[in-house]
């Protein structure tokens, strides 16, 4: 048995049936770091020694019967940008290489409340910001599938070491995109959650009125899961919603003939690629042939999403960063005559390429004089994106897309061309403008054997319908037992 | 400068009086060591969020209708990005467009009358921290004990048109914000302070002239001269041909004069957009309403009830009703010893002479009002005399009890027997021949002394009237 292969649901089965204890577990998925980190980089700071200790303790304790719990004892990656105490917490940057916060993320209070155990903080793209992990100050993770290619982003490294089986499942955060298109790119199930599902306390943040975390899992059932442990109200978040808790597992496994999924046209013009467009087609085929019932309509709207989000992101970012002044924490520069220098060298020394150019494209939006032009239209197409969807979900249970134009690219290729790696977002970053969930799973490889991804985007608080629907496919397709990242060297 | 108008509007910033800080659980009580009343969320750290004080909004919403002001039901929280060490979000979350309170008024009396001060708006924001200049030459410290503290920013219409009339306005504003219990208004510890808009132009000239701005004033005092040197200084400008610049400028209480900041940068973009991080705040009819009904008789009505029911004089109703701790301990000790001329002379004279003398505020006398009452009614009853009376009042400034217990305990029972008081004015007779004859020879002064006598050989304790009556017939009979 190759337990770094299992998924989380065999893996709880194997450790109630005591088939598998969470020391041999955690210590199967060090070995994998071991032997594959350096192809992949997919961490910034793994903890192996304190994830042993933990294990051998949970161990113990569940055999005099102190812990009951279900998911006590399995291991999980976290992406960089979630707050851990006594942990670094870097967000892949300069600015916050030795940045240790004094308080956990809630996501994280409320896995530790499961005793599960943190096996490293994952590379990512600097402050979330980017589509294939390269903007990360420390490294560039690679695609489990190939190395020379990227891994998506910004949750690239959760999405990479879930492929490359150094992790059995882990936490990313999607802004416009940064779970489901590192998740498309590496093969693996990626759900970003209605906005407000999940408790931002803690998580860095990169757009506020954007930003959602969510689970990388090798599979559906694994996703629903995890979705079960991180959702709920928080009382330290406003912006998350009070509401009743969901078992996420308990209709996942229904019927689901009769649904109705809407194919937008505008998601399969131009600019997509004819492998994941082929490969998308047999999707629609494959639901067919389960008893779905799918229309073609129009989401016209949807082709002013990727300005909206580059002006709204960009501004709320631009916002939001400015803490990072080099007063309190974080990097500051060494040589300063004065508090503005101060200010300006510790800034332009500890943020990337990428971070400086959207705070400045998000300062000059908020600028008096350019705001109602710019950020007060967006949230005005803002409002029209979300009429659109909701129109759309009078008639659709879920609406399915390409996860992404085209499949993980070259390392190196695009990261030179901020524009092309905007447009790596165009199919998931309506949903974010919307608040809407959706869920990206694998549904076909390209001729170089790269994976492509599927989105299926949901209504509000629908996630059950999403993760029915996705769990429905992979069943029926099992992408995971025919297809395995073969780790090619350039 | 009689020709010349004075035009004066305020932004006042009162800190309210909430037990944590607007968006975490930190405190609020001033004087800590630095940096003690602070959590990840006020300090800003990476990933923390605001969540807001409902008593925040429940206060300001009092303040609001306090000083007749519309409250909207769809109000929001608003980024104000800026730079500087005190503010560590780097934006301070203040309301923008959609102020919790709108259009609202003061009324202030001037010589011409009463007048409508307009306020144009009430609003929530958060304070931010304090930098302090390191004693040993490090530079500037930062303490971050008050940020997050909670205010409401009050803005005034340029209404102002003397430095009389902001002195009567803040008193005012002041007065209600500490009967509606909001804030403490306490001057000193900058939990109230304005910044003060100052532009002159010709009378009859409708259009305002070029406005100068003094910020973060706290005290009546400066405030009054500031807005007299501005001015004058705003007319020789314009007396010379020259103009006004629009500029933040400092006030320096040395020398009495204003200072360009020559901050030229200080044309601030501040990039305000809505708080993505809060809700909307919206508020029920219904909750509007309870607070509504839950407010406080204001110092207008009490007033008019002093001066109606108490026939107090306008000037006595006008102090006693300014303060809301004054006005209660006016009626509270007035229910107890059904004398409000008594309780009103006390309150006018000694007690508020003692307080200026100690610097103290109302809120701040130690005494309260049943002891206060009890007082009068040993004055009444004739127990002590009113000299002994003002003893005891010391006496319940230093050191508050029962005033009954403080006359036995320091034996100060009025003398009233009348074989004591004659014995004492026998003994005063006998020894002072010459001021008998003075009274008989027609200077009635002598009796004045002859009593002043007796009263200091009976330690203040006989009875003045008795004394009185005493020594006339006494001298008769001579």
């Amino acid at each position: 048995m190759n337990i770094t292969q299992l998924t989380v649901h065999e893996l709880i089965e194997k450790l109630q049936n005591k088939e598998l204890t969470s020391t041999e577990i955690t210590q199967s998925y060090i070995e994998q770091i071991k032997a594959k980190e350096n192809d992949v980089k997919a961490f910034v700071t793994t903890l192996e020694e304190q994830a042993i200790g933990q294990a051998k303790e949970i161990d113990e304790k569940r055999e005099k019967g102190e812990i009951t719990g279900k998911y006590a004892g399995i291991p999980i990656g976290i992406k960089d940008n979630m707050c851990t105490k006594g942990i670094k917490t870097t967000c892949s940057s300069h600015m916050l290489e030795n940045f240790i916060a004094p308080y956990n993320a809630t996501v994280v209070e409320k896995l530790n409340k499961e005793n599960i155990i943190d096996l490293g903080k994952l590379n990512m793209d600097e402050f979330a910001m980017g589509g294939s992990t390269e903007y990360s100050y420390f490294k560039k993770t690679a695609n489990p599938w190939n190395l020379s290619k990227v891994p998506g982003g910004s949750s690239g490294g959760s999405a990479a070491a879930v492929a490359a089986n150094m992790v059995p499942w882990a936490l990313g955060s999607d802004t416009g995109g940064s779970i489901r298109q590192p998740s498309s790119f590496c093969g693996v199930v990626g759900l970003k959650p209605t906005y407000g599902l999940v408790s931002r306390y803690g998580l860095v943040a990169f757009a506020s009125s954007l930003d959602q975390i969510g689970p990388i899992t090798k599979d559906v059932e694994d996703a629903a899961i995890l979705l079960n442990i991180i959702a709920g109200h928080d009382e330290k978040d406003t912006t998350s919603v009070n509401q009743e808790k969901k078992d996420y597992t308990k209709n996942l496994k229904q019927d689901i003939k009769g649904k109705k999924i809407g194919i937008p046209k505008e998601f399969f013009g131009e600019g997509i690629n004819e492998e994941v467009k082929a490969s998308l087609e047999k999707a629609i085929k494959t639901y067919q042939s389960l008893g779905a019932e799918i229309e073609e309509f129009s989401l016209d709207i949807a082709q002013y999403s990727l300005a909206t989000y580059y002006i709204i992101g960009c501004a709320e970012a631009s916002s939001n960063l400015g803490r990072f002044d080099g007063i309190r924490y974080g990097y500051r520069a060494k040589e300063f005559s004065s508090l503005k220098e101060l200010y300006k060298k510790s800034r332009s020394e500890g943020f990337g390429a990428e971070v400086k150019r959207r705070i400045i494209l998000g300062t000059y939006v908020l600028s008096s004089g350019y705001y109602d032009a710019y950020y007060k239209k967006a949230q005005q197409v803002r409002t029209l994106v979300m009429q659109e969807f909701e129109k759309g979900f009078k008639k659709y249970d879920v609406i399915l897309t390409p996860t992404s134009p085209t499949v993980a690219f070259d390392i190196g290729s695009k990261s030179n061309n901020p524009l092309e790696m905007y447009l790596s977002d165009i199919c998931t970053v309506s949903v974010n403008i919307a608040g809407l969930p959706g869920i990206s799973i694998p549904c076909g490889v390209d001729k170089q054997g790269m994976p492509i991804g599927m989105q299926l985007i949901g209504n509000k608080f629908e996630e059950e319908k999403i993760l029915n629907i996705a769990y429905a496919f992979e069943k029926e397709t099992k992408f995971r037992e025919n297809y395995q990242p073969q780790f090619i060297q350039k | 400068m009689s020709e010349y108008e004075i035009v004066i509007g305020l932004e006042v910033h009162a800190e309210l009086s909430t037990k944590t800080k607007i968006f975490c659980s930190c405190p609020t009580s001033f004087g800590a060591e630095p940096n003690t009343h602070t959590c990840p969320i006020c300090m800003a750290m990476p990933g923390t969020l605001p969540v807001l004080n409902e008593k925040v909004v429940e206060y300001a919403v009092k303040a609001g209708l306090a000083t007749n002001c519309e409250i909207s039901r769809n109000s929001k929280n608003d980024r104000k990005n800026y730079f500087y060490p005190d503010l560590p979000k780097s934006y301070q979350i203040s309301q923008f467009d959609k102020p919790l309170c709108e259009h609202g008024y003061v009324e202030i009396d001037t010589e011409e009358g009463k007048k409508k001060i307009r306020l144009l708006r009430i609003h929530i924001e958060e304070d931010a921290g304090k930098l302090n200049h390191d004693e040993f030459g490090g530079g500037s410290l930062v303490d971050l004990n008050r940020a997050g503290v909670p205010l409401i920013e009050i803005v005034s219409e340029p209404d102002l048109r003397s430095s009389q009339e902001v002195e009567q306005y803040l008193r005012k504003l002041k007065s209600i914000l500490e009967y509606i219990e909001v804030s403490d208004c306490k001057m000193q510890e900058g939990s109230l302070r304005a910044d003060v808009n100052v532009s002159v132009r010709k009378k009859g000239e409708t259009k305002f002239g070029t406005r100068t701005e003094m910020k973060n004033m706290n005290s009546f005092r400066s405030i009054v001269r500031a807005i007299e040197y501005e001015a004058n200084r705003q007319i020789d400008v314009l007396e010379d041909g020259g103009k006004i610049e629009q500029e933040t400028l400092r006030w320096d209480e040395v020398s009495g004069k204003t200072f360009s900041m020559r901050d030229k940068e200080d044309a601030q973009d501040y990039r305000y957009f809505p708080d993505p991080d809060l809700v909307a705040i919206k508020l029920s009819d219904e909750y509007i309403e309870n607070i509504k009904n839950g407010l406080p008789e204001l110092p207008e009505s009490r007033k008019k009830r002093y001066l109606e029911e108490y026939k107090l004089t306008e000037k006595d109703a006008n102090i006693i009703s300014s303060s809301k701790y004054l006005a209660d301990l006016f009626e509270e000790a007035t229910k107890i010893c059904n004398n409000p001329k008594a309780v009103n002379n006390w309150i006018i004279s000694d007690i508020s002479r003692i307080l200026n003398e100690t610097e103290m505020e109302p809120i701040e006398i130690p005494f309260d009002s049943n002891q206060l009452g009890k007082l009068v009614i040993l004055i009444d009853k004739g127990t002590i005399s009113s000299s002994i009376a003002k003893k005891v009042l010391v006496e319940l400034f230093e050191n508050p009890r029962d005033p009954e217990e403080i006359i036995k305990e320091k034996g100060w029972i009025q003398i009233s027997d009348e074989g004591a008081i004659k014995e004492v004015v026998l003994k005063v007779l006998s020894e002072n021949p010459q001021s008998v004859s003075d009274y008989k020879a027609g200077k009635d002064k002598a009796l004045g002394f002859l009593v002043g006598q007796a009263m200091k050989q009976t330690k203040g304790q006989a009875n003045p009237q008795m004394l009185n009556k005493m020594f006339i017939e006494e001298i008769k009979r001579i």
